[in-house]
Formats: structure tokens, sequence, C-alpha cells
């Protein structure tokens, strides 16, 4: 299968921002660095069409590093086209710029990935906890967090 | 009156306009909203969490109750992600996809069902929530019949269907399909024409088409601000490119807009229905994929491979390879999307939902700022949103 468009583009404009590529069941997964998120989303946005942002969240690869991944699954409406734009994230630094100024719909998702995966958001306009209760200590999402809750025992399961 | 001073009021969470636990704090200038502070969560149960300590197989009944009124999309959704994640999305029976598409568009009807009952309800048309809720009846007995549960059917399996359809029901999904148009006709003699429903609605809760793109509304509430996009023929799955229907897009942008949109998808539903009535060909219901479809009965009592498939697939699951794939439906209230990541292993990585009504919502304050109180029920109504799915 041939290379995404949006891939050579991206590395024509910007030389070394895109760490890897990986295409899996048709599609498309650019990894770029998290410091350039900003520039890339406005080029990807404004040059190439991608003007719907259809999700984004964090996946925790505990265990390895970067730890987690930021994701954002773009959609081009003219094309009808996906493609996919991840960004690494270190465990000790783990803040990525806001792209709610590109897309206005990252706001809720951005909120919900700080809420339960614990990556903030450089310069979000309103970055506050949105599923779980304002007073809540601890990310849900995060793989070291246990599915009971902080202050239970694990439930043992019928298999363990 | 020079009292300039704005009034802070909590909508919710419990309130009978908001169909469900969905709090607003709204900032009022005498009667006019100045800014509304939507607060979501109080339904939150972990769904993504969960899903990660259970096999690919276990997570079906969780999704069916996210959009707890379209139960059938959501397995949908779920289901034709984890096949693209294990690549036998092409190996899917005719006779599945067939019964698919029925059902996510009688899903279709029934959301529409309960949305133009509640909503209006809530700008205090009595008669139509009561029709309505008859016709939904009718859905859900042919549910029933199905999958053996009234709402939560969880009907679909990864790689086809759990069962056949019993014998008769294809009649009754006929019957039903056929009188549906006519029955909408009925709600609109009621609505339509009316000068209290227009009044209330026409004008109201608009939103432009740039403005709704880039607040990522979806399904209706976006193709209504004359973005032509439907996911089930731009980027078809379960077949739907074999069917003919129209996309219904409008520029009205507002919410007698969005009504009159959804009435006319409830009709381009009718017609896919009866299609896929007339596409029906007996025929296998599960893909030939013996390491992720449960084998059928007689083979688990007859034969030894059945057997020990059936015993790795309930103990083990299985495993698809490494890598991650995003898909998104057209759901009743808009693009419903399931990006899963595979490490490997029986259980999903991560799995990341794309409620419509998520986003949807979040276009709200936007919607009514500046407009008057009573409108924010109005605009509530016609965003159509269960707090099943947003909160997860």
């Amino acid at each position: 299968m041939s290379e995404h468009a949006a891939v050579g583009k991206l590395k024509q404009k910007f030389s070394d921002v895109v760490l890897d590529v990986v295409e899996f069941r048709g599609e498309t997964t650019i990894t770029v660095k998290k410091e350039q998120i900003v520039a890339v989303s406005t080029f990807l946005k404004e040059e190439l069409g991608y003007n719907f942002l259809c999700d984004l969240c964090g996946v925790d690869y505990l265990g390895q590093s970067p730890r987690f991944m930021v994701v954002y699954n773009l959609y081009n409406i003219a094309l009808k086209d996906r493609l996919r734009i991840k960004v690494p994230v270190e465990e000790k630094d783990a803040a990525v710029d806001t792209v709610s100024g590109v897309w206005s719909t990252a706001n809720w998702p951005e909120r919900e990935c700080w809420d339960l995966m614990g990556i903030t958001f450089n310069n979000h306009p309103d970055l506050r906890r949105i599923l779980m209760p304002a007073d809540w200590v601890g990310h849900p999402l995060r793989k070291d967090y246990p599915l009971q809750g902080p202050d239970r025992e694990p439930y043992q399961g019928r298999l363990q | 009156m020079a009292n300039k001073e704005t009034m802070t009021v909590n909508m919710g969470p419990q309130h009978p306009s908001t169909h469900g636990v969905l709090q607003l704090i709204l900032e009022l200038d005498g009667e006019t909203v100045v800014k509304a502070t939507p607060h979501i969560g109080f339904l939150h149960r972990g769904v993504e969490k969960l899903s990660e300590h259970r096999t690919y197989h276990q997570t079906i009944p969780l999704t069916d109750r996210l959009d707890y009124l379209a139960p059938m999309s959501n397995n949908l959704g779920y289901v034709l992600a984890v096949e693209k994640l294990l690549g036998i999305t092409d190996k899917i029976p005719a006779r599945a996809n067939t019964i698919r598409v029925m059902l996510a568009e009688l899903t279709r009807l029934k959301s529409h069902l309960v949305w133009l009952a509640t909503h209006a309800l809530d700008i205090g048309a009595m008669t139509v929530f009561l029709y309505c809720f008859r016709e939904r009846e009718e859905i859900i007995d042919i549910y029933e019949k199905i999958s053996g549960a009234r709402m939560t059917s969880n009907y679909f399996r990864v790689g086809g269907l759990s069962a056949d359809l019993p014998a008769g029901i294809t009649e009754d999904i006929r019957a039903f399909a056929s009188k549906m148009p006519g029955l909408v006709d009925t709600y609109e003699g009621l609505l339509t024409g009316n000068k209290i429903w227009q009044k209330r609605t026409i004008g109201v809760g608009k939103i432009s088409a740039e403005d709704a793109i880039d607040i990522g509304l979806t399904g209706p509430a976006l193709r209504c601000s004359g973005v032509d996009w439907d996911l089930r023929r731009d980027n078809p799955y379960s077949g739907y490119e074999d069917y003919d229907f129209k996309v219904i897009v409008r520029d009205d942008c507002d919410t007698f807009g969005r009504y009159k949109a959804r009435l006319d998808e409830m009709r381009e539903s009718c017609k896919i229905i009866l299609q896929a009535l007339d596409k029906l060909k007996p025929g296998p219901i599960l893909a030939d994929c013996p390491k992720v479809c449960l084998p059928p009965k007689q083979d688990v009592v007859n034969t030894i491979e059945g057997l020990i498939h059936q015993f790795k697939i309930i103990t083990e699951g299985f495993k698809p390879e490494v890598g991650e794939v995003y898909q998104g439906i057209e759901a009743p209230k808009g693009e419903l999307g399931y990006y899963l990541v595979s490490d490997g292993s029986p259980q999903p990585f991560r799995m990341k939902i794309r409620p419509p009504s998520f986003v949807n919502l979040q276009a709200l304050p936007q919607m009514v700022e500046g407009s008057l109180l009573a409108d924010v029920i109005a605009t509530i109504g016609t965003l159509d949103i269960v707090l099943g799915e947003i909160d997860r």
C-alpha cells in the first residue's frame, strides 16, 4: 500500500517532526514530536483540509518510555479521509500544548484526558475535571490505578 | 429596573427536561441566558476502564449501556471496530450484514421516536409523546423477539450475530416499516403546521456550518447546518453502499430544521429496512473464523474441534495482533467512534469511545447564550443527548 499523502507533505513542511509512520488495516498513524503539535495541527487543518477532530484521547503504556501517547483522530470532510496523529508524552513532564485553538472540539476531550489520564494541556481555556467529581484524587484510566478504586481490596475474580 | 446584576440558576441534575442527570448552571440577565455551563459525569461508570479487564466478547454488553436508546448501534460500532482490528471485515456473511443494517435502522427509528417524544413533551405537545411511545413499544417487542431483551439487546457478535432471526419476525418488521412513514406524517400533522411549535423552534438554537464543524457536531445536527456528510454513504460499513437512500441535508441551522431532518431520516430508515428485507437470503450468520466466533452448538457437542474452540474462546478469548484502529459509524445521534488499541492480549489494551452526544453537548453553551431561558429546553431537546453515553 502506498504511503499516505499527508506523510510526505508533513515531512516536506517540517523536516524533523515525524517520528514514526505506521500503516495498519488501511489506517495511517503518524507519530510527531510533542513540541510541534500545535504547528502540525494548524498545518493539517489549514493546508491539508483535516477540518474535523473526531476524537482525542490518551493511552497509558505503563512500563515503556515515553509512558503516554496522546492520540488525535482526524477527518477530512471534503476527501472523506481519516488520519491519526500521535504524540509521545513522558511521565515526568506529562503535558502537551492544547489544540483547542485549532479545533474547538478539543476542549472537552482534553479535559477528559486530563481527568482520567492525568495529562496536562498547556494553555487550555478551562482545564477542570469533567467526568469525575471535582475533589477526586488520582486519574482512573492510568494502568496503575486499580479497577476497584484506590481504597479497596482488588477483586480476585473467578479465574484468579 | 436599572439593576444589571445577573442571577445564577441551577438546572438539574434532576430536571425533567435535561434528559438524564445533566446539570446546567445558567447565568441569567432577566430571562436571557448570559452564560451556560454544563456539568456532566453523574452517570460515569468507567466503561473504558472496565473494558480493559474483560475480553473482547465480554465488552459487548457494556456497549449496550452507553446510548441505552440505541443499543444495537453501539453494539454495531464496537463489533465493527473489533472486526477491523482482527482483519476479518470481509469475512462477515451477507446475511449477517443485511440483518445488522436492518436492525441498525430500526434502532435509528427507535432512538428518533424517543427524541421526538421527549422533545415535543418538553415544548408542551403531549399527544406526540404518547403516539411515539406506542410505536417505540412495537420496536421493543421486535427487539425482544430477536434478542430476548427489550433494551440491552447484546445481539451482535464479533464475526456476525448471536443467533438467527426467529421465525415470522420479518413479517413483523415489514409490517412496521410499511406503516411507519404514515405515522411520521401523523406526527408532522400535529407539529409542523402548529403555530406554537413553529414559534418555539424556528430560529432557536442556531449554529452555522463553520461553527458546527469547529465544535464537532455530527449527525442530523450537523447536516441541518448544511454540511453534507453521512458516514453510511461516505465511509460505508456493513454493506450500506448497496442501499438506496437519501442523506437529508438542510440549511436552516435551527431547531425546526433539525426536527424536519430527523423526521425525514425516519422515512429514509423505513426505506432501508424494506430494502434489507428484500435482500435477506438464507445463509450463515457467523464468519468462518473458528478462533474468533463461537461454533454452532451441534459442533460443540459432536466434534472435538468444536468443543476445544468453544472452551478456548469462553475461557481465554481471542488475541488480535498488536495494532490500533478507529471505526466510526453513523449512529442515530451522530458519529459514534470506537478507537481500539491491542497489545496482543485477549483484552482491549485501550478502548476509547467517541460518543456523539458528548461532543454535541459541548455545543450547547454556544447555541443558547444570548437566547431565552425557555429556548434552553428546546435546544437540549434538539441536540438529542443521552447521558448514558456522555458519561460512559
